[in-house]
């Protein structure tokens, strides 16, 4: 015989006591996590914004439309999501404070993600982060630009337009797969022109053992839907008529295609050099493309150069690493602003040669991934 | 019921004393150097004192408090149910899981509403433990000593601060170790956990030296 009075005193004490601490629990969280509606003050009376308190800063945030830039997923990890918080921060949590400099600490600049919004807050948030909004589009093209690069073209559905300017960023979105179990972002420049502002074209490297561009590279097709939140990013033109040198390697193309025909749409005729640097001829794209502008157009010079080209590649253009051929091409730079974008070693090996020639560290702009 | 049960278990064996309780909880049975459980925090948090210390308060104050939740749990609803049929010694493990899951919750509230201090340097060490087993298993030991030793109320409070302060003691003592090696030359394959594990395994064999203070 089923023994049925123990199983159901069993079930019924396993319930009671479970239900009584969920119980508590609940009342708990109704009545001791209230924080109410917090005011949040962004950039002294820019925009005033009420939330509902409890959550991250940056989660809050992005609940009235502003995205801060984040890749880790508000994990603590990543530090982009950096803001300077003037009021109503609390202390600082021990999550944060292996993320934070001493000036940072001292500026009252905080990790958002690990902010909780537990009272009315005053924060500063840079201009250009206010603009950008999250975008849906659909993968339009994927071309091969070279071995491991790869140029892709997503045509917006929702909004269907986005204005930026030549040199920003966006953060796109890789959802959830195989070992992956949280979506994450990566950010990269748009290659295309703010006047078409129904697509946006970016140009993606592989690198080995990425998340994103293994999912780029392997998984995204033409027709598939894609998410990415932007425009970032101050890396673009000044607005002054100074002379220009722009240095980039890899896919460090990618703002400045997107700079050179804005230029030439539009008649800004600065004086503008080039130098794209690669390892072998493989290595480089575009080439043709930006020869006919050099030859079309007396304000820019476009240099190729080639680093270690091979007996096989037939190279008659410039070798040597890249900073060494500016150094040949750029007597003087005294009066240039100077364009970097490429990989952390290349723009830091640049940026002490251009220190050397004596350019001021405010007119010299840069890009940098990872 | 209960009251015959509490009587029977006295005149098994008397509670050996709040002092004893306390000695053998923490050190004698240290519950991570003699039973090894607790550990994953263990290896994890105890490259900086000043987060091992965090961590091992908070598994201290939840370890002590969720022993006597348990234990109020079993002495009130589970042994009364027993005649009834109710297999107490498989619900209470059960139980005990959730019992612990909830408490570790409502703590991280409390705190986090009382003092925001005590919450950065406690509290967000809490979701971290949830699931640690030396925190169960405390309480499942707690449950053969009142059965066994005749623990009454107050020597299951003093046992499971005791079990507590023990990790805490020895979460503490390894941090200390490994601020001092941190400068040292470890052999590759040995950085980090695997060397902590080896000093885990040294100071457990140390900590035998305890076992002679309480005759049992």
């Amino acid at each position: 015989m089923i023994p049925v009075l123990p199983i159901i005193l069993a079930a019924t004490a396993a319930c009671a006591v479970t239900t009584s601490l969920a119980a508590v629990l609940l009342l708990a969280e109704r009545y001791l996590v209230k924080y109410g509606k917090c005011k949040l003050d962004v950039n002294s009376g820019d925009r005033l914004i009420e939330v509902k308190g409890g959550k991250s800063v940056l989660e809050s945030l992005k609940g009235e439309g502003i995205f801060i830039p984040s890749a880790c997923g508000g994990r603590g990890t990543c530090a982009y999501c950096k803001l300077k918080i003037t009021e109503g921060g609390g202390p600082v949590a021990p999550t944060e404070l292996a993320l934070l400099t001493e000036q940072e600490l001292a500026d009252n600049v905080r990790i958002t993600c690990q902010v909780k919004v537990r009272n009315d807050m005053s924060l500063l948030v840079p201009e250009h982060l206010l603009s950008a909004g999250e975008y849906r589009g659909v993968v339009e093209r994927i071309t091969d630009l070279t071995h491991d690069i790869k140029n892709l073209r997503i045509r917006l559905t929702e909004p269907e337009r986005i204005k930026y300017r030549p040199g920003q960023y966006i953060q796109l979105e890789a959802p959830a797969y195989g070992d992956n179990p949280e979506a994450v972002y990566r950010a990269y420049s748009m290659s295309s022109m703010p006047d078409e502002d129904n697509c946006i074209e970016l140009i993606i490297r592989l690198v080995p053992g990425g998340i994103c561009t293994t999912w780029v590279f392997t998984m995204l097709a033409e027709g598939d839907e894609v998410r990415f939140n932007g425009p970032y990013g101050d890396f673009h033109l000044s607005e002054t008529d100074r002379e220009m040198v722009w240095i980039a390697g890899g896919s460090g193309m990618a703002p400045f295609w997107s700079m050179v025909r804005h230029m030439a749409a539009h008649g800004i005729a600065r004086k503008t050099t080039y130098f794209f640097g690669a390892v072998r001829a493989a290595d480089l794209f575009l080439l043709d493309e930006l020869r006919k502008l050099d030859d079309q157009h007396e304000w820019f010079t476009f240099v190729p150069a080639l680093s270690a080209p091979a007996d096989e590649d037939k190279w008659y253009g410039e070798t040597g690493l890249i900073t060494d051929v500016v150094g040949r091409h750029v007597p003087d730079g005294s009066q240039a602003e100077v364009y970097l974008c490429g990989s952390p070693g290349m723009v830091d090996a640049a940026g002490r040669v251009i220190e050397a020639k004596g350019i001021p560290p405010e007119r010299v702009f840069f890009d940098k991934f990872g | 019921m209960t009251a015959m049960f509490a009587e029977t278990a006295a005149q098994l064996s008397p509670s050996p004393g709040l002092w004893i309780v306390l000695i053998s909880a923490a050190l004698t049975d240290n519950i991570l150097l003699t039973r090894f459980l607790g550990m994953c925090p263990f290896l994890s948090i105890s490259k900086q004192l000043k987060s091992a210390f965090g961590m091992g308060l908070a598994v201290m104050v939840v370890t002590g408090f969720t022993c006597v939740l348990n234990y109020l749990l079993y002495i009130y609803v589970l042994l009364p149910l027993t005649p009834y049929g109710v297999p107490a010694e498989s619900l209470k493990l059960i139980l005990f899981i959730v019992v612990i899951a909830g408490f570790v919750q409502l703590l991280e509230m409390v705190i986090e509403r009382i003092s925001l201090k005590l919450y950065f340097s406690l509290g967000i060490f809490l979701p971290l433990i949830t699931v640690n087993c030396a925190i169960l298993g405390a309480s499942l030991f707690m449950v053969n000593n009142v059965a066994g030793k005749g623990y009454d109320g107050w020597d299951v409070l003093v046992y499971g601060f005791g079990a507590g302060a023990g990790w805490f003691l020895a979460i503490m003592l390894m941090a200390g170790i490994r601020h001092r090696i941190a400068g040292g030359k470890v052999p590759a394959g040995l950085q980090g956990v695997g060397i902590t594990l080896i000093i885990t395994g040294i100071m457990a064999m140390a900590f035998t030296i305890f076992q002679g203070m309480i005759r049992t």
